[in-house]
């Protein structure tokens, strides 16, 4: 059969459009091949975390602090406290917040983009969008996530507006997580549990100046600390690359019950 | 040597459409007694939409539980169809015939039933549409919507095809004691069949094709069910094995509930002279293949994971993963599936002793009860396997779980026993067409068993 070099420019012409449609159509249509939705536009600040173990003595009021702010249940410990047994029989503290990792595998197995990372790259759930398959909370290598089983508490009248930022109420049958007080960094407070740390363990870090303050106003360069007391992240050799950085200092003795 | 072929064709016939018009004594006590266990899990389930996933056992810590384990189960099941009449059909076996529909109808019932867990795990099941509206292609639950939409249009097509001659026979023969409804029905999906050999052309090209597509798509299904825990790094789930470990898996499961469906509905409407002994030792070949398949996958696992010290727990006074599902919390559901699942059943196929239908069908329902533990082995104790350093999580199901899965459980006989009240037992068509064919005389062995 011959074909006419016009027909054949019509009919690759209208491959072309056909192709055109498709790509627009795909477009259009919300499907996101980028594992999760990730705001390419970064803003002012970038939040992160700094724990120092050294000062930590366990008293869950960081826990507590946050359970009050977000008005959570006894066991959503969005921050909690965990007791690591040392080799010489002593106890370390270890508070664990969300780590809002660089990578984090949460955000690459929503389904429905529930999960997404926000301008300050904190790790955020619309909880209006979780659909509560839970994958999330079985991909987390930190346990850092809470699934709401039973209707949450309810709090007075003005927390009636819930939002990924601030979500209080919780929604039954969503899942929910430490956010890193976006709602009082936004408004120059610090997050709810390094306002609550007495010892002043807990330090609020910002990645764009460097900086990180505790609750005393105790300031530092971010990296210059990070280097002099040999920070490091857990579970480096996931490469999540969390933005919580933990602090054990130069091998001095970390242990509690020892020191009495 | 058995000929289950050498039947008359109006025996054909009359023993296909026997539960449509005489379904026994027995039919609506049992009927009554399975609505009500379907019932209770209705129950169940209202409540559990009620106050919301809270009634479950489930936890933060192990938040996937029975429903998990009931859908990588259910769907399991579905590949006996999948196995026993697209492979066997490629591989032209003709004695396969007499079994296709038991095979095909209770690839769709099962997977029907193991399609719904992933709802009734979810904690918005009324937001289910999201998975569309807001659908990230990146994760493995979408993977699964997707796949398991996919075969199950291709089951219903895969049993539909060889309905549309059986619906003509119904419609042209079933005199008025079938009922106004079915004969409507019939008429309707028989969609106008002659039985001209122009029309058996095309319905045996396309019977070819969806059998030819119905495979891979069913290898899809379970990889991607796998990946839902392959695409973690939790212990025990972080494995490269997990798609073709999974695939073997229901594909030994699946054909363990083909033996025990086809055994209970052989002995329930008298089908002894379709479906011989020797159809059941086929089968057990099959099982005994997959079986030692099965065996050969989980070696592979426990060898590479503890020859690593691999998932190696960091909660104080408990051993990693593997020494907990060996010798410590897990080792009696364990050792429990090894022998239940793996050792005895192969032990009852192999034997001659025991080669024959009672043996089979007790090998192939331990072999379907022994893979629920096992699917529960996958998913709680990686769950339950410290990630911090702390104790290991717990879980224990609520009545709420149970009833669930025991509804579960039930609507598979009762929605087969109601399916056969409407649609022929045996394929008719597909058994008077190897019938008439002359090849028929080289008998079974011939292109049957020497594939497998």
């Amino acid at each position: 059969m011959a074909v006419s070099r016009r027909d054949l420019l019509k009919g690759l012409g209208g491959v072309a459009a056909l192709l055109l449609a498709g790509a627009v159509g795909i477009g259009r249509f919300p499907l996101s091949l980028a594992g999760g939705q990730t705001s390419h536009k970064k803003a002012d600040r970038q939040w992160g975390m700094v724990v120092d173990l050294r000062r930590c003595d366990g008293c869950k009021e960081c826990t507590g602090a946050c359970q009050v702010t977000h008005y959570l249940t006894n066991d959503q410990e969005w921050i909690k406290v965990y007791e690591v047994e040392t080799e010489n029989g002593g106890t370390v503290f270890m508070p664990r917040p969300c780590m809002h990792c660089e990578e984090a595998p949460c955000l690459k197995v929503c389904p429905v983009r529930a999960t997404y990372k926000s301008d300050e790259g904190v790790i955020l759930i619309d909880q209006d969008l979780c659909i509560g398959c839970r994958i999330c909370m079985a991909a987390c290598p930190y346990d850092a996530r809470y699934f709401n089983w039973w209707d949450p508490p309810k709090p007075p009248e003005p927390f009636d507006n819930p939002m990924p930022e601030f979500p209080v109420p919780q929604q039954r049958g969503t899942v929910g997580k430490c956010v890193l007080c976006v709602h009082y960094t936004a408004e120059g407070r610090l997050p709810a549990c390094v306002e609550a740390c007495r010892m002043d363990a807990i330090y609020i870090a910002d990645l764009t100046t460097g900086v990180m303050t505790n609750r005393s106003g105790e300031t530092y360069q971010l990296r210059q600390y990070l280097q002099e007391n040999d920070a490091f992240r857990y579970k480096e050799e996931l490469n999540t690359s969390p933005r919580v950085w933990y602090v054990t200092g130069h091998g001095q003795s970390l242990d509690r019950k020892n020191q009495g | 040597m058995d000929r289950p072929f050498e039947t008359e064709a109006h025996d054909i016939r009359a023993a296909a459409v026997t539960p449509i018009l005489q379904p026994g004594p027995l039919f609506w006590p049992l009927t009554l007694f399975l609505s009500l266990i379907v019932l209770a899990g209705a129950v169940a389930m209202f409540q559990q939409l009620m106050f919301g996933l809270g009634v479950t056992g489930l936890n933060n810590r192990v938040s996937w539980g029975f429903y998990i384990t009931d859908m990588v189960f259910f769907i399991g099941l579905s590949y006996g169809g999948a196995v026993t009449s697209a492979i066997l059909r490629l591989t032209n076996a003709p004695w396969r015939a007499p079994m296709v529909r038991l095979a095909e109808a209770t690839a769709l019932v099962t997977l029907l039933i193991g399609s719904l867990f992933p709802i009734i795990d979810l904690g918005r099941p009324d937001r289910m549409l999201n998975l569309l509206l807001h659908g990230q292609v990146g994760s493995p639950v979408l993977w699964d919507v997707v796949a398991i939409n996919t075969y199950m249009v291709a089951t219903v097509i895969f049993l539909f095809l060889p309905l549309i001659p059986d619906m003509a026979i119904c419609r042209d023969h079933l005199g008025p004691a079938a009922g106004r409804l079915r004969k409507l029905l019939y008429d309707r999906l028989s969609l106008g069949w002659r039985g001209t050999p122009g029309e058996k052309n095309i319905l045996e090209r396309n019977m070819t094709v969806v059998a030819v597509v119905i495979i891979p798509l069913a290898v899809s299904v379970h990889s991607v069910l796998a990946w839902l825990f392959g695409m973690t790094v939790r212990p025990g789930w972080n494995s490269t094995i997990y798609a073709p470990y999974f695939v073997v898996g229901a594909l030994f499961s699946g054909v363990a509930a083909v033996i025990v469906i086809i055994a209970a509905f052989r002995q329930a409407y008298h089908l002894e002279a379709f479906i011989t002994e020797q159809h059941f030792k086929y089968l057990a070949n099959m099982l005994l293949a997959l079986g030692m398949a099965y065996g050969y996958f989980l070696f592979a696992e426990v060898l590479t994971e503890g020859y690593k010290m691999e998932g190696v727990s960091m909660g104080e006074g408990s051993g990693s993963l593997l020494q907990e599902m060996l010798l410590g919390r897990y080792a009696l559901l364990f050792w429990g599936f090894v022998a239940g699942g793996l050792v005895i059943p192969i032990a009852l196929t192999s034997l001659p002793l025991t080669r024959n239908v009672p043996g089979i069908v007790i090998a192939a329902t331990l072999v379907v009860v022994a893979m629920w533990v096992k699917r529960f082995l996958i998913v709680v104790p990686a769950m339950a396997t410290p990630l911090m350093p702390m104790d290991w999580g717990a879980y224990w199901p609520s009545r709420v779980e149970i009833a669930i899965t025991l509804a579960a459980v039930a609507a598979v006989p009762l929605m087969l026993m109601l399916f056969f009240r409407i649609f022929p037992i045996l394929s008719i068509y597909e058994m008077e067409e190897f019938a008439e064919h002359e090849e028929l005389e080289t008998g079974p062995e011939a292109s049957g068993v020497a594939a497998w």
